[in-house]
């Protein structure tokens, strides 16, 4: 276990940026995202998030994601530098 | 031999398709443009090949529906051509080992081949057709770079030796490639980027997508008018009038032949709208009233498809549609359906679920009024004031949402969550916009005008023979009783089943009031879908589930219908 703080991506901040440790659901869904590009070991910054549970928008490499507020709280993701 | 294209989805299959066969197909900057498969024919060398447009898939260990049968598929085709979007070349990777691991032959199509440079991407071609040991030809297929090369190369396909591997395997081997011939030079961010990111945002984004509504709407509009005003009215009325009076004059005015042809007089005049023959209502109709708006509509849905924006509006959307038991994606399909609701309930495919595409397409074909009978709204309703066209759609987009909100509640089965790629943002260029404008314009032409040239003919014949007369006897408690219309509107509702702008154009000669003529318009766009669209609603959703879209549908409008009536 790092010390580094572990959040899931519904807490992390816009424009915050991470390391995605670990993707909580069934062989399903992690394979739905991962062939995405959000699987772990991958570096993922948060673009915005929509008012009252909205989706999430994710940026990995040159992939913008966009995926509902359940998915995103199964991503778990160690903060590596906050944005602007 | 048979060629698949297969690949990510919005990696631009669509168009190298159309560039391999001529074949003209919609494409567009959206993941899922491609919901059916398209088939067409190349020459390569002088062997004539069938070319197959696969749907968009991440992977072919299947996690959709529509990632199934493209994994069936595969066992179709000779050789595959894998599209491949080269500014995303790790992720669309995992596509290209699991097609190698199949044995079959493939070769690669690196497309979207110019953005890399000024994307700061580097890659290192020689390497790349090394490590998979497959030919690797850079494309841009919207200008149609590279095709003739990437053709060349397909008789060289080959199918390596590649060993199955599980995913994380087949993720750390990508790894491996990627460290070897990508380079990726760090660059800021450019003003493009920055306004992709503000239109996902609340804020920024809610406020972007009311000013690209607002300016999509008037521009529409002003195009639509302009073309009617200045172009088609003055046509019609300057050049073919004259023959028409003159064809008139020599078929004696009157008679049954006349009424046909020429249509009725009224006052002794001929009227566009409502004489209702073949040559005057026919040809009127179609070419002077609804095909200026399928032009303006088709041209500004066609700079928003390109430029990428309708899954931002998805997004942003998400939260509302959940509450109508849709997710963000489904504002797609039912933007489609301003057009035409044929494309756009073909569309909901993009749906992963039943019940998302049962309630998308109910209320697609209920309250989403199409192009053509938009037209005949602003032309008819328009006339007695922009507050009754208000109205007309205020009261759509009520039942949009109740309706929602009852399917969500009463549907069976669930809805998944929003998962999309968002493409960015590209420049549309002229040429494939126009090419795409002409292909929906001429599609109209090709398929709504015999229609509507039918059913002018269909019911002069009916009038002549009393069966309207005896219909709207047997249908006057309804339509008088419940929806207060005189009972000759019941004739509108039937050939509304043929075409809805002709039967909206029914309603003009029967001297209805204004809010007599709001019902009418709202209780026709409701009540029943027209034929094409019926037909394509019976095979996407089958019968048991169409007969209940249709109760869905006729009770709604006698409800909605109703109460205007009452409160009007």
């Amino acid at each position: 276990m790092s010390d580094r703080k572990q959040v899931s991506l519904t807490m992390l901040k816009a424009g915050q940026s991470g390391r995605i440790v670990q993707v909580q659901g069934g062989p399903g869904l992690i394979n739905r995202l991962s062939v995405m590009g959000v699987r772990p070991g991958g570096r993922i910054t948060k673009v915005s998030s929509m008012l009252m549970r909205g989706p999430v928008t994710v940026q990995i490499g040159r992939t913008q994601v966009a995926m509902g507020f359940g998915m995103a709280r199964r991503v778990i993701v160690e903060v590596v530098g906050a944005g602007t | 031999m048979k060629i698949l294209l297969m690949g990510n989805p919005n990696v631009g299959k669509s168009v190298v398709f159309s560039r391999l066969t001529g074949v003209g197909v919609i494409a567009s900057n959206y993941p899922g443009t491609t919901v059916s498969y398209t088939r067409g024919f190349t020459k390569i060398g002088d062997d004539r090949v069938e070319v197959i447009d696969v749907p968009g898939t991440y992977t072919l260990e299947p996690t959709s529906e529509a990632e199934e049968v493209a994994a069936r598929m595969l066992d179709e085709g000779d050789v595959v051509v894998n599209v491949v979007d080269a500014t995303n070349l790790e992720r669309n990777l995992y596509l290209t080992l699991q097609l190698l691991e199949r044995h079959v032959p493939v070769v690669v199509a690196l497309n979207i081949w110019d953005d890399t440079k000024h994307r700061g991407i580097n890659i290192d071609l020689e390497k790349l057709r090394e490590l998979l040991g497959i030919p690797v030809t850079p494309t841009v297929a919207v200008a149609g770079e590279g095709i003739k090369e990437l053709v060349d190369s397909i008789p060289r396909a080959v199918s390596p030796d590649m060993p199955a591997r599980s995913r994380d395997e087949r993720w750390a081997a990508i790894g491996g490639i990627i460290d070897q011939v990508q380079h990726i030079t760090h660059r800021h961010h450019t003003w493009r980027e920055r306004l992709a990111d503000a239109s996902v945002k609340p804020l920024s984004g809610g406020v972007i997508a009311l000013v690209i509504l607002a300016c999509a709407f008037f521009i529409v509009r002003f195009i639509g008018e302009s073309l009617i005003g200045y172009v088609f009215d003055p046509l019609f009325n300057t050049l073919w009038t004259p023959v028409l009076s003159w064809l008139g004059n020599l078929m004696g005015s009157t008679g049954f032949l006349h009424d046909i042809v020429i249509g009725k007089l009224i006052d002794g005049e001929l009227d566009f709208v409502q004489s209702f023959g073949l040559l005057s209502s026919g040809l009127y109709v179609p070419f002077a009233m609804v095909l200026p708006y399928i032009f303006s509509f088709y041209l500004v849905l066609g700079l928003l498809e390109d430029a990428g924006y309708l899954p931002r509006l998805g997004v942003l959307m998400d939260t509302v549609m959940h509450r109508l038991g849709l997710h963000g994606y489904a504002i797609i399909p039912t933007l489609l359906g301003l057009g035409c609701n044929v494309p756009a309930i073909l569309a909901t495919r993009i749906l992963e679920s039943t019940r998302g595409r049962f309630i998308a397409a109910t209320l697609i074909s209920i309250a989403v009024p199409c192009a053509a009978l938009q037209a005949m709204i602003f032309g008819l309703v328009g006339e007695r004031g922009v507050q009754y066209v208000a109205i007309v759609y205020g009261t759509l987009f009520v039942v949009w949402v109740i309706l929602g909100i009852i399917l969500r509640h009463t549907t069976r089965g669930f809805t998944p969550e929003l998962l999309i790629e968002i493409p960015p943002y590209r420049m549309p260029l002229w040429q494939a916009v126009l090419q795409k404008l002409w292909m929906r314009t001429y599609g109209f032409l090709k398929e709504a005008v015999p229609i509507i040239l039918g059913a002018v003919l269909v019911i002069n014949v009916l009038y002549f023979l009393g069966v309207f007369g005896a219909i709207a006897d047997f249908t006057a408690p309804v339509i008088t009783g419940l929806l207060g219309l005189p009972k000759e509107a019941v004739t509108a509702l039937v050939i509304g089943f043929l075409r809805k702008d002709v039967a909206l154009g029914m309603l003009a000669p029967l001297a209805l009031s204004s809010e007599q003529l709001v019902v009418g318009s709202v209780v026709l766009a409701m009540f029943f879908p027209c034929i094409a669209t019926f037909v394509v609603l019976l095979r996407e959703l089958g019968v048991v589930n169409m007969l209940k879209s249709a109760g869905i549908m006729i009770s709604s409008a006698l409800i909605a219908g109703g109460i205007l009536n009452l409160i009007l």
